[in-house]
């Protein structure tokens, strides 16, 4: 997959978990997923479960850890789908 | 000096109708609230009758967000959640108005028996699975007892105590006296007291196994709860949530609230599981000193009590109940108070039971009549021996109560009871 399409599956994973006073229209690739977009950091496990189900992969606790911004995320979906 | 604390809202998710108004009419009807259910059935259950609130999913949506109800299995907490901001928006305490910054002067007192127990169920199966990593961010929030308050104070920014009590059966009226005495003592300005129960196999199982419910009206489920009757046979277990915003009456009178009633006090005590009690069977001893000490505590005499809204759960043990309320008023034959018991509509809703019956005595009150008894023809000879028939009305009776008392028994041998007064 390109990087634009994981983007484009990507994006309503995350709109799910914006609150309500953050629009959709800020998520970009460099979005800190709990800084910037405000997403409860506890939610945070919920993304990257719905993550795993859409592209078939599993994080590790490691690449948890790693996360901070979409592309962060779409890094670690990439590595995931060409190993 | 103690505050004198009212009721200025009410909430209610109760099997025989959701909403106060449609609550109200529902119990002045006699319109029950038990069906079959088939679940019960397949799993071979003795009792397959239940009480379960009908909550709509659109109606869900009124009160939760999408993200809050994303892997969300906690029915409780979904009462619990609807009857509590109904109280508050019936208190014209909006969400809205609470949204802003935490409010210090209001707490939230919810009890429970459990929480989250379907939802608790799925993180057993992925757990033995190995799939712990997939219990997703809110298995904690739903299973923990606190769980309801937690939500609740989210959503309306309580600041105030913030916390779940737990006493079985006489959980909800606990509760309302735990408010009560928080805000008495000007720890607090308002509290959103009330309790909540879950419904479902796996909630009732126990109960099932025990034979306390009634097997004897699985194909006619609106007569299977039967308080006060000859042919009582068992309760039905019912499930929902009852909420009272309490508050004090400075308060309340300073912002012009609607006042529905005033508490006057009451008591809570314990058996010890002696002297006749033991985890499921009272010591009567204690019960009467219960009633007799929330008098006390109320200030005011027996002789003053109009209406007793019992906790009779139409077991074997209703003429016990009938003759501990003699005892503790001294008051019998043509003396004895209206009584009547909810669960001959609602079936026993457990921890909700409390406080779904304290929002119906508060209704009655405020209304001016006396909800009729539901599937009690024929009263038990034992209870005929010791009051008169005339104190347990089968039809609606119109009618002013001045002085009101409800009362909860539960396993453990525990006991709370309440005493309620027009507020003029």
């Amino acid at each position: 997959m390109t990087n634009k399409e994981i983007f484009e599956q990507l994006l309503p994973i995350v709109k799910t978990y914006l609150p309500d006073d953050v629009d959709a229209t800020q998520i970009n690739l460099d979005s800190d997923l709990t800084k910037e977009l405000n997403i409860n950091s506890a939610h945070l496990v919920d993304v990257v479960l719905d993550v795993e189900d859409a592209f078939d992969v599993e994080f590790t606790n490691e690449d948890m850890e790693q996360l901070r911004t979409i592309n962060d995320t779409i890094a670690i979906i990439q590595k995931k789908q060409n190993t | 000096m103690k505050q004198r604390v009212v009721i200025t809202g009410m909430g209610v998710c109760a099997p025989n109708a959701v909403g106060l108004e449609a609550f109200t009419k529902a119990i002045q009807e006699g319109v029950s609230g038990i069906t079959h259910h088939r679940v019960l059935k397949d799993l071979q259950f003795s009792c397959q009758v239940g009480g379960v609130p009908s909550i709509s999913e659109e109606k869900k949506r009124n009160y939760f967000s999408e993200l809050q109800l994303r892997n969300f299995n906690a029915s409780g907490i979904l009462y619990g959640v609807i009857a509590g901001i109904d109280a508050l928006e019936d208190a014209s305490l909006s969400i809205e108005n609470q949204d802003i910054e935490t409010n210090y002067d209001l707490g939230v007192i919810f009890g429970v028996a459990t929480s989250g127990v379907e939802k608790f169920r799925e993180a057993i199966y992925k757990i033995d699975k190995g799939n712990v990593r997939r219990l997703g961010s809110t298995a904690v929030a739903q299973t923990m007892t606190s769980g309801v308050s937690a939500y609740l104070s989210g959503m309306i920014g309580a600041g105030n105590q913030v916390t779940t009590n737990s006493s079985a059966c006489a959980t909800g009226t606990e509760a309302v006296l735990m408010g009560y005495e928080r805000i008495a003592h000007g720890h607090a300005k308002q509290v959103l007291c009330g309790s909540c129960g879950e419904d479902g196999p796996y909630t009732w199982g126990g109960f099932d196994a025990m034979k306390v419910i009634t097997y004897k009206h699985n194909d006619t489920p609106e007569e299977a709860s039967r308080p006060m009757s000859a042919s009582a046979s068992g309760f039905v277990p019912g499930s929902g949530a009852g909420a009272l915003l309490l508050e004090s009456l400075e308060s309340a009178k300073a912002r012009g609230a609607k006042i529905y009633a005033e508490v006057l006090g009451g008591e809570v005590n314990s058996g010890g599981q002696r002297n006749g009690g033991t985890m499921t069977a009272p010591n009567n001893e204690a019960v009467q000193r219960c009633i007799s000490k929330a008098l006390v505590n109320a200030n005011i005499t027996a002789k003053e009590i109009d209406y007793i809204n019992g906790h009779l759960t139409a077991t074997i043990k209703d003429p016990v109940e009938i003759d501990n309320w003699v005892q503790a008023l001294d008051r019998r034959g043509d003396d004895f108070p209206y009584i009547n018991s909810l669960k001959g509509m609602t079936g026993h809703c457990l921890a909700a039971s409390g406080s779904i019956e304290s929002v119906a005595t508060v209704l009655q009150m405020y209304h001016g009549f006396i909800f009729p008894n539901s599937n009690c023809d024929v009263i038990h000879p034992d209870i005929l021996a010791n009051i008169s028939e005339k104190s347990i009305p089968r039809t609606l009776v119109q009618t002013s109560i001045k002085t009101a008392v409800k009362a909860s028994f539960g396993f453990g041998d525990v006991n709370a009871c309440i005493i309620f007064r027009t507020y003029k």
